[in-house]
């Protein structure tokens, strides 16, 4: 078995139009940034994918990663807890035109729902928004004595996740709080594709430090010098 | 001009409650500089939502580690005993009870416990963030913020008139002028300026002040 991939093209080559993609990273940290402009590239030559529905938990910040796909105007919707950000201007002139569209999902509960999807529980409760505007229209229950808030699980077609180390199997680690919410995302889309710094050989990796297992990832490409959302922006990059 | 409390000094009276070895999460923004005014023997262990226990300060300018971040995107450092985790896991700790505190900033707080601290209305793009989630779950759930808003008018009210960010979940206010409990539907207050009186406290806040024991004089450190 194995599940690297030779380049980053060919990764994400199969990406459907109207697919619903999760991306890995919390503002810049754990962000896939080189899968990400891989796609934009492949849109910019082919036309395709468009009309992508994203879950992240931000909206991009700048004009990289994120905020490059749509400003190439590849994503019809956005699912994600905060899209504000130093520089969200490509979010947030779309957005304000009635370009994007927007689903607000409070932080934890975006977390959770991806982690449902992944793990075969199609709906659970929560305190997390009970009597606010978020909560409008959903189920609420009384469980000993307060009310929860019925939401539903998040899965994707893909998702594309930033590790650290991965074995040819797609076991993985990550770096610091890079992970946040890739270990989610690997489980709750029918293809996981990961960048990792390095591809090591199955053992490579101490089964007891392994964050995700290989079960969760169907492709590895290697990026061995990553580049850091926060670094470019300050850059002034544009992709 | 009134007398009232700095920023500083509301951040450094609320980290007078916070007890030694407390797993606490401070709110982006003003509720960070709690973490500044740990008492002297004590620490708290703080967490951040996007998945830090144990996060220290910021580093020198040029040194920073873009995966090493608070929720507010902030580069930050570890102590030792620092430990990394998942969103699901985080929020884990935030819901299901395991903070000691949770420490935020509010636009209104109600005499019920109810918090306005996510959004302005309707204009602009909304953003939520972990706000909703920290309400639930700390074991106390704290706010710190001027008394009244730049404008004057009154933060602490009857009912919130701005979008909720939670019902029934404040326990305790801490405000440029006093600091107030949330018990039973009532505010109840504990600590207020000494040069302040009753009444003109009472005239700066949206909702009846009660009392039900002595009041402590508010005295915090020049900072």
């Amino acid at each position: 078995m194995d599940k690297t991939i030779a380049t980053l093209a060919e990764a994400v080559a199969t990406i459907a139009d109207g697919a619903t993609v999760m991306i890995g990273g919390f503002g810049g940290s754990g962000a896939p940034i080189e899968l990400i402009h891989a796609l934009i590239d492949r849109y910019r030559a082919t036309g395709h994918p468009s009309g992508l529905t994203v879950v992240n938990n931000n909206a991009g910040n700048g004009h990289v990663g994120l905020a490059a796909l749509i400003e190439a105007g590849m994503v019809r919707k956005l699912i994600c807890s905060f899209p504000r950000s130093a520089d969200p201007v490509v979010f947030t002139e779309r957005y304000l035109a009635g370009n994007i569209e927007l689903e607000l999902v409070p932080q934890g509960t975006l977390a959770e729902r991806i982690r449902a999807g992944g793990a075969g529980i199609p709906a659970f409760y929560t305190p997390t928004g009970y009597g606010t505007e978020l909560a409008t229209g959903k189920k609420i229950e009384e469980f000993d004595g307060r009310p929860y808030v019925q939401e539903r699980w998040l899965k994707a077609d893909v998702a594309l996740v930033k590790a650290e180390r991965a074995d040819t199997m797609g076991n993985l680690t990550y770096r610091a709080a890079s992970r946040n919410f890739g270990p989610l995302m690997c489980m709750a889309a029918a293809e996981t594709i990961v960048q990792a710094r390095e591809i090591v050989a199955p053992g490579g990796i101490d089964p007891e430090t392994v964050v995700t297992p290989g079960i969760f990832v169907q492709k590895v490409v290697a990026v061995p010098d990553p580049q850091q959302e926060e670094t470019l922006n300050r850059a002034g990059a544009v992709h | 001009m009134s007398p009232k409390l700095s920023n500083a000094q509301i951040a450094w009276r609320a980290a007078q409650d916070i007890a030694d070895g407390a797993y606490v999460n401070l709110g982006i923004g003003f509720p960070e500089m709690v973490a500044k005014f740990q008492p002297p023997g004590r620490q708290a262990i703080f967490h951040t939502e996007n998945g830090i226990l144990n996060f220290g300060e910021a580093p020198p300018s040029g040194q920073e580690d873009w995966d090493l971040i608070n929720a507010g995107k902030k580069a930050v450092t570890l102590k030792p005993g620092a430990a990394f985790f998942h969103h699901a896991d985080s929020f884990a700790m935030v819901r299901g009870g395991h903070l000691d505190v949770a420490i935020l900033g509010a636009y209104q707080v109600a005499e019920t416990g109810d918090l306005a601290n996510w959004s302005t209305g309707p204009k602009g793009v909304p953003a939520v963030g972990g706000a909703m989630d920290l309400v639930h779950g700390a074991k106390r759930v704290a706010v710190i913020t001027d008394h009244v808003t730049k404008e004057g008018a009154p933060k602490l009210l009857e009912r919130c008139t701005l979008p909720l960010t939670g019902v029934g979940c404040v326990t305790r206010v801490y405000t440029s002028l006093a600091v107030i409990d949330i018990e039973g539907g009532r505010f109840v207050l504990r600590e207020k300026l000494a040069a302040l009186t009753f009444e003109a406290l009472q005239a700066q806040t949206g909702a009846r002040l009660h009392l039900t024991g002595p009041v402590a004089d508010l005295t915090v450190p020049e900072l």
